[in-house]
């Protein structure tokens, strides 16, 4: 077990969910290489092999634009996410490439304090090496069913 | 049998109590969506070969559709004639026939009640007496009707066959999108926190779209400036509108201070989630289309979508979107239409909002049954126009509304 390497896999992770859950979303297209993808999908739609995203980004342009529509077109009640993800498993695919596979929990807090559990899954994930940035992020979310609207990247 | 009484102004106000009335609500169920109505079911893409099915619903009432062994559509009521139970637990599948769980009571794909089991006891002890007539609870049958690709079904013996109850304008506006075979890409669910009916009259509501989704305007996706128009059915019920795809160079939004124009040029790094192609012919870049009670056909650029609004209670609707492009898509046209789902469902650019617009009424409205929405854009009219600054087709709605529930 390469220990230096799960550390830093680790970090990246908690990096990308604290940014995300401390309202710092213009770091998040940081978190991916320059081509790197993200894509929310759910487990139903994968399992019947359907290729339909909730949420998809190809290249750091898509994720900048995501970040810029929330910031400046999109209406959407004040909100929070708190992400909880699970320790991972690694696999070594090459010198240049890492999978990661790990499970979260998304809690969503609204402005008058009402809490739900909002999302659970798997994060699925390509990290290029050395750079440690994704290079593919899927989120297989558990349910086919979202509240009311999904701005925040999970 | 429902004391209430509508506003004296008529077409114009929508009081608030019909979002809130459990009374209302129950008798909904019946009159409109067990009642006379045509109501969307699902794809024939999802039911592919013979003897499969889906699950799915008609306003509260679980329905399974099937495709018999000769190809045959069916749909009828997913409950058991014993005791109740649904009869189909998954979502989908295949099956030679249908068993109920709690006791074995068995259906074919038509919805037949087959066997019972241990009907004659076992061994001249228990069973049923021979007179019982456990087929007269059997699950209600609907009549079912297809329009390329997209399955509809009626618990109403009386109600005009589909194409008519639609009309001649807004069927040949679904048509035109329902051009060839359609292939299933995905779907989803979201849930939004409000009664029904302000989802439908938020996409039968043109004149909010380019004022909510500011995506639309800053991006001159779609602005009430640009070329479209509405078509609403002879009775109100059903509408359809569209935008042109000329990009508008006009300023009447900064002109008038509109929150969604901003101040600063706003352009997207990457515009290819916006490509489109014009796949129709006809240069119109989006069109919604309605059919009363709850069914929503998309076109939006070149993402397509068929939503089923299915209510849930007085304040929580689920919208099922199940978006599909056509069986001879190429590779370049499917990555097109699943960039352009961007635009659409729960994290969609252009359709987060409208939970959020309408749940904001339902919360808003909450101490005031007796007040009414004021719904006078355009007029106090009921009808087609070129114009979408209007809210002839809400109007429309509660006019077709109203019918139904006799109020």
């Amino acid at each position: 077990m390469d220990v230096a390497l799960q550390l830093a896999v680790e970090q990246l992770h908690a990096r990308y969910a604290h940014a995300l859950d401390a309202d710092r979303l213009e770091e998040w297209p940081e978190f991916f290489t320059e081509k790197g993808r993200y894509r929310i999908a759910t487990a139903e739609n994968e399992a019947r092999g359907l290729p339909l995203p909730v949420l998809y980004a190809e290249g750091r342009a898509m994720l900048l634009d995501r970040i810029a529509s929330l910031r400046h077109a999109n209406i959407y009640e004040p909100q929070r996410y708190r992400h909880m993800a699970s320790s991972f498993l690694l696999e070594r695919v090459n010198d240049r490439v890492v999978q990661s596979t790990s499970n979260f929990l998304v809690v969503r807090i609204m402005q008058d304090g009402a809490t739900m559990l909002f999302a659970s899954g798997r994060y699925l994930d390509r990290i290029a090496l050395p750079e440690m940035k994704y290079e593919e992020r899927v989120v297989v979310c558990d349910s086919r069913r979202f509240d009311t609207l999904l701005a925040i990247p999970l | 049998m429902l004391e209430r009484s509508w506003p004296a102004e008529g077409a114009t106000r929508v009081p608030y109590w019909v979002y809130q009335d459990e009374a209302i609500y129950r008798e909904e169920q019946a009159r409109i969506f067990r009642g006379d109505t045509w109501n969307y079911l699902c794809l024939e893409a999802e039911l592919p070969e013979p003897k499969s099915f889906v699950t799915t619903f008609v306003g509260d009432m679980p329905i399974v559709v099937t495709r018999d062994a000769s190809g045959a559509l069916h749909a009828w009521e997913n409950r058991c004639a014993h005791r109740g139970a649904l009869v189909c637990m998954q979502p989908r599948g295949t099956a030679e026939r249908f068993s109920c769980i709690y006791h074995n009571w068995t259906y074919d794909h038509e919805g037949n009640l087959t066997n019972v089991a241990f009907r004659r006891g076992i061994a001249g002890k228990g069973g049923m007496p021979a007179d019982a007539k456990p087929e007269s609870q059997a699950p209600k049958k609907l009549r079912v009707s297809s329009i390329n690709g997209l399955v509809f079904g009626t618990l109403s013996p009386k109600v005009p066959a589909l194409e008519t109850y639609i009309g001649t304008e807004v069927l040949a506006r679904m048509k035109r999108v329902l051009k060839k075979p359609l292939k299933l890409l995905g779907a989803y669910t979201q849930v939004l926190p409000n009664n029904w009916k302000l989802y439908m009259d938020n996409v039968k509501d043109t004149y909010h779209a380019s004022l909510l989704h500011l995506f639309f305007t800053r991006f001159r996706i779609n602005r009430l400036t640009q070329g479209g128009g509405i078509f609403v059915s002879p009775d109100g019920a059903h509408h359809c509108t569209y935008t042109e795809m000329i990009e508008d160079k006009g300023d009447a939004y900064e002109k008038d201070g509109m929150r969604s124009a901003g101040t600063e040029k706003f352009s997207l790094e990457d515009p290819e989630v916006l490509d489109q192609v014009d796949e129709f012919g006809d240069r119109v870049s989006i069109q919604i289309l309605s059919l009363f009670p709850g069914f929503v056909l998309h076109q939006i650029r070149n993402s397509l979508a068929a939503r089923q609004v299915v209510p849930k209670g007085i304040d929580r609707t689920e919208l099922h979107w199940t978006l599909f492009g056509f069986a001879d898509d190429d590779e370049a046209m499917t990555r097109r239409r699943l960039l352009q789902a961007n635009l659409v469902g729960p994290a969609g650019y252009i359709s987060m909002e409208d939970g959020a617009a309408t749940g904001f009424v339902q919360r808003g409205v909450a101490g005031s049954p007796e007040r009414a929405s004021v719904i006078e854009m355009g007029g106090s009219t009921i009808g087609s126009g070129d114009s979408r600054i209007t809210e002839t087709a809400v109007r429309g709605l509660w006019q077709t509304w109203r019918r139904y529930m006799q109020v």
